[in-house]
């Protein structure tokens, strides 16, 4: 009886951490915190059923979170003046039909094409709608938004889900039920066969399939989970505005994607907790935060295109070959440099930002890493400098010890037949 | 009536050749590296941030010339350094590079400059009235960005039809490793393809920002519709990217122009579920037209108007 | 109507060029069926037509009778013919136990089933070990097909096209690139694979050919000059003037 037994293990932990998470982490901005994760991590496995799972590059996903959360967040107020009896617990659902319906609507259109094409059309139709939002004025109110107030649908086993608590359990549950089905998707004959449509779409036609249907299905999917996470948005933040299904939004679910590591089932879900963290955390610490993402971006995409998956995935089989201790000397060589490197950039930008953004309103003098430096002078932009020059130069001569831990690495792995 | 359809047509025109200066540039590198490059429009806002600055220590004209200079230094700098090591993991990683340069450059444009618009004027030079028809004058500025994008529009044919760089472009636009093999320095070509695209598009900002607001958003305001315009126009076409490029700056301006709604038409009281919808003027609409006619396009003719290139 | 595959005045022009010229061949079922041709004839352009990739300009091509020209690819493969390509052209980043699984797929009837776990499907599961013992790379089951062998990869090639059991079998140049012991391999996979099926082989290798066909068209410039069983072709002078040569009249 041991395969029942490490098949359900990963997802009794994963609950366990869901359950157990908010006694560890008690405080209202955790709380926040973690339910905007929760509903982050089911809108990035949403995106990741195009890109990783189909080779479906979207520029304009948050279309159907967005609309998801509109139509929810509608119904609930309908549900709130008509005092019908349904409790905000089910209010989810009515989200992924409506992103399920805007998703085979546009669906149809889209996924006409692959490749780059498509990409553009869901540009395309990503500012179609959200420009349509300032013509939409009652469905989308404008720049205010959609206002509700979740407390007052029905109650559900007594919960009337107010307090930020009950929000994230409710969260929390969608989360794992939408993590579930979406992991098993992909070990379906569907989930399979978009795998073969991202490698080799030409060559589908000839073992019999469509691939432009299966596009079409894994769309219409794909649009329906997201429209679940923007009913939970809407649950959570009890209002809804235009810019949730802007560019915007849709870049940033690319980006938590992509960082997490496309090619990997849990890589969304790490991407979509490290980004929401940053997210809500570095725009307290430093004006440049967005900056800071695209800069991030560039370097996951030139450097890390596994993402963090990825890179603990290719970690976990170095371990596996024996050669596994040659990492940690060469890791612990290039360290000082990339960290130099980094902290010196770092210092470069928010100098940059405090002298040309903020020096006219607030003055030149700032707090960089606890200290107390003056913006206008020349020492801390010197030491910046030295900092991000020298780490630069010493990695980048550094860099090849790295390269041959992991050939060491690679070869113990191909010795014990597993590469 | 015939003032508006004159005018219109004239701007129509105008914010055509301006849209095709952008996308000819795009094109160009689309065709030769299969790179489409989402920063490009970025490019367009730094000319015109650099046509600012130029033009507050020195003047419009010195910016007319060293700021599209400057763009295409750093676009052929981007190239360099940036795109050529991604060019092994395939064009979807050089996309998201693109796409994520395309947000630096407005972080730090943003940073540089503030989020308001900034005060980049007509100069003094062409701050006049060019000619007069009916009851409305034409600027002479416009006529000037006018007759540029078709001096450009010229320019850009004459190289690539009789000079030998062109002929050796136009053959690594489909066959970029036959001209490898026949001995031409592609990596080196492509730079100088990336590099000029950029300049070009420097300089639509650098003539387009006086007449247009020159602000941090005016790459994202404008960069949806360049895709537009060459999806419609059909990827790799520079001839359908010319023709879309016309299509959509008439069609919009002449929506703007045009001041209708179905409320005017048919009475103001909207029948059920079109509340909003009978309210709105076609001038209100003319943001979201070109993404019309991206679908009505893509549901008749899925390859575009004369789409050459699938990626 | 006993031939599984015939084309009729079958003609594709690519603008003013004639790549193939009133193209008719009969195939009956059960045949191994040859066509060679030098460089340049028009062979896989040929199979383009047949398997939908391209439209013919002019004639007709029935399968078992019915006519499938200017069918989409995959509406032709649920009909019953399958092809191989020329260059390797598999699932790179699949397994090869994935890549023989996914072929399997729509002729078992799952299509676009999103409501089964594929681990559960026993047929599914026996059909592809099957196949992976046929073709044998059962040894390399867990490999990503992008990282096997030349040869490796077009044993592949060949299991994903008969996975799903098509009567009509089109291999273009199996043996493209392999040494004598590769492609005698090959031979014999072949042969196993397409018992009980009909053939169409494009090849340049005249070992191959002879060792398996039952008859042999020769295409020279998008026409058929001869069609024939194999000693009648080594013996037609047309023939070996236009492509065989003196080493096989020997």
């Amino acid at each position: 009886m041991k395969r029942p037994l490490r098949f359900l293990w990963p997802w009794l932990a994963l609950a366990a951490l869901f359950a157990l998470a908010p006694k560890v982490f008690s405080s209202g901005t955790a709380l926040t915190m973690m339910s905007v994760m929760g509903v982050m991590i089911i809108f990035a496995l949403s995106y990741n059923m195009l890109l990783g799972q189909t080779g479906l590059l979207s520029f304009g996903h948050a279309v159907y979170y967005g609309l998801g959360g509109f139509v929810a967040i509608h119904a609930m107020n309908a549900v709130i003046h008509g005092k019908l009896g349904v409790p905000v617990a089910i209010m989810p659902i009515v989200g992924g039909l409506a992103g399920l319906a805007f998703g085979v609507l546009f669906g149809l259109v889209s996924t006409r094409r692959a490749g780059l094409v498509f990409s553009m059309i869901s540009l395309g139709i990503g500012e179609l709608v959200s420009s349509s939002s300032f013509i939409l004025r009652t469905f989308f109110g404008g720049e205010e938004g959609i206002t509700t107030n979740r407390a007052k649908l029905a109650p559900l086993f007594g919960l009337k889900f107010g307090p930020q608590t009950e929000v994230y359990y409710l969260i929390a549950i969608w989360c794992f039920l939408c993590i579930a089905a979406m992991y098993a998707l992909t070990r379906t004959p569907f989930g399979r066969i978009c795998n073969a449509v991202r490698d080799n779409p030409e060559r589908v036609q000839y073992i019999g399939y469509s691939a432009q249907r299966i596009r079409l299905i894994a769309f219409s999917f794909a649009a329906f989970f997201a429209g679940i996470a923007g009913a939970l948005a809407a649950i959570n933040f009890e209002i809804m505005n235009a810019q949730q299904l802007g560019a915007q939004q849709s870049a940033v679910v690319l980006l938590m994607t992509y960082i997490g590591g496309v090619g990997y089932f849990v890589g969304p879900i790490l991407g979509a907790v490290i980004i929401t963290f940053l997210q809500i955390n570095l725009s307290d610490v430093t004006n440049a935060w967005q900056l800071y993402f695209g800069l991030m971006f560039i370097g996951f995409v030139s450097f890390a295109p596994g993402g963090v998956a990825g890179w603990l995935t290719r970690h976990r089989e170095a371990a596996r070959s024996g050669e596994f201790r040659r990492l940690a000397p060469a890791y612990v060589l290039v360290a000082p440099g990339l960290a130099a490197g980094l902290i010196g950039a770092a210092m470069l930008i928010e100098l940059a930002n405090r002298q040309l953004a903020l020096a006219r309103s607030e003055g030149s003098a700032m707090n960089l890493f606890g200290f107390a430096v003056d913006a206008s002078s020349i020492a801390p932009w010197a030491l910046a400098l030295v900092l991000f020059a020298g780490g630069v130069a010493m990695s980048w001569r550094l860099w090849s010890k790295v390269g041959d831990a992991w050939g060491s690495v690679n070869a113990g792995l191909r010795a014990r037949g597993r590469a | 009536m015939l003032q508006l359809i004159a005018f219109s047509t004239l701007n129509g025109v105008l914010y055509g050749m301006l849209l095709f200066m952008l996308a000819s540039g795009l094109t160009l590198v689309f065709s030769m590296m299969g790179v489409l490059n989402f920063a490009h429009v970025s490019f367009y806002m730094l000319g015109a941030y650099f046509g600012f600055e130029i033009e507050r220590r020195l003047g419009f004209w010195p910016g007319f010339f060293v700021a599209p200079l400057a763009v295409g230094l750093i676009g052929a700098a981007v190239e360099r350094f940036g795109l050529r090591r991604l060019h092994r993991l395939g064009h979807v990683s050089e996309l998201l590079f693109t796409f994520g340069l395309a947000f630096v450059i407005e972080e730090i444009v943003q940073m540089i400059w503030g989020k308001l618009p900034v005060d980049y004027r007509v100069p003094p030079s062409l701050d006049f009235v060019a000619f007069r028809l009916f009851d409305t004058t034409y600027p002479a500025y416009r006529m000037f960005m006018l007759v540029t994008a078709v001096a450009i529009f010229a320019a850009l044919v004459v190289v690539l039809k009789r000079t030998r760089v062109g002929l050796v472009i136009q053959a690594a636009l489909t066959h970029p490793d036959m001209v490898a093999m026949l001995g031409h320095d592609v990596p080196r070509m492509f730079m100088l393809v990336f590099g000029a695209g950029a300049a070009l598009a420097g300089l639509a900002g650098v003539i387009a920002g006086p007449a247009l607001v020159t602000q941090p958003s005016m790459a994202a305001l404008l960069g949806p519709i360049l895709f537009v315009v060459i999806v419609v126009g059909g990827l790799g076409s520079l001839a359908g990217a010319f023709f879309a490029s016309l299509l959509i700056g008439l069609i919009q301006t002449f929506a703007v122009a045009m001041n209708g709604s179905l409320a005017e038409v048919f009475g103001p009281v909207a029948p059920p579920f079109l509340g909003d919808l009978w309210q709105v003027t076609i001038a209100e609409l003319a943001p979201i037209i070109p993404y019309l006619l991206l679908v009505i396009v893509l549901i008749v003719r899925p390859t575009g108007l004369m789409g050459t290139r699938e990626s | 109507m006993s031939a599984a595959l015939e084309l009729i005045d079958l003609t594709k022009n690519f603008g003013l060029a004639q790549i193939i010229r009133d193209v008719s061949l009969q195939v009956e079922t059960g045949e191994r069926h040859a066509i060679i041709g030098p460089n340049g004839a028009g062979k896989s352009t040929l199979f383009h037509l047949v398997s939908g990739r391209i439209a013919p300009t002019s004639g007709e091509i029935r399968l078992d009778g019915r006519r499938i020209d200017g069918l989409e690819p995959f509406e032709i493969y649920r009909r019953g013919l399958a092809r191989s390509f020329q260059i390797t052209n598999i699932f790179p980043r699949l397994s090869v136990y994935e890549n023989l699984r996914c072929a399997t797929l729509w002729s078992l009837g799952y299509k676009y089933a999103f409501w089964r776990p594929i681990e559960r499907l026993r047929d599914v599961r026996e059909k592809t070990e099957w196949l992976m013992e046929q073709i044998g790379l059962t040894a390399r089951r867990d490999v990503q097909a992008g990282v096997l062998s030349y040869a490796e990869q077009r044993a592949l090639e060949i299991g994903v096209t008969v996975a799903g059991g098509a009567n009509v079998i089109l291999l273009d140049e199996p043996t493209a690139g392999m040494n004598a012991r590769e492609s005698a391999q090959a031979v014999a996979l072949i042969r196993k694979v397409s018992e009980g099926k009909t053939l169409v082989m494009v090849e340049h290798d005249m070992g191959v050919v002879f060792d398996l066909a039952d008859r042999i068209s020769v295409l020279v410039y998008g026409r058929i000059v001869a069609s024939d069983a194999p000693e009648r072709i080594r013996e037609n002078a047309e023939v070996q003037e236009a492509y065989l040569g003196q080493a096989a009249r020997g």
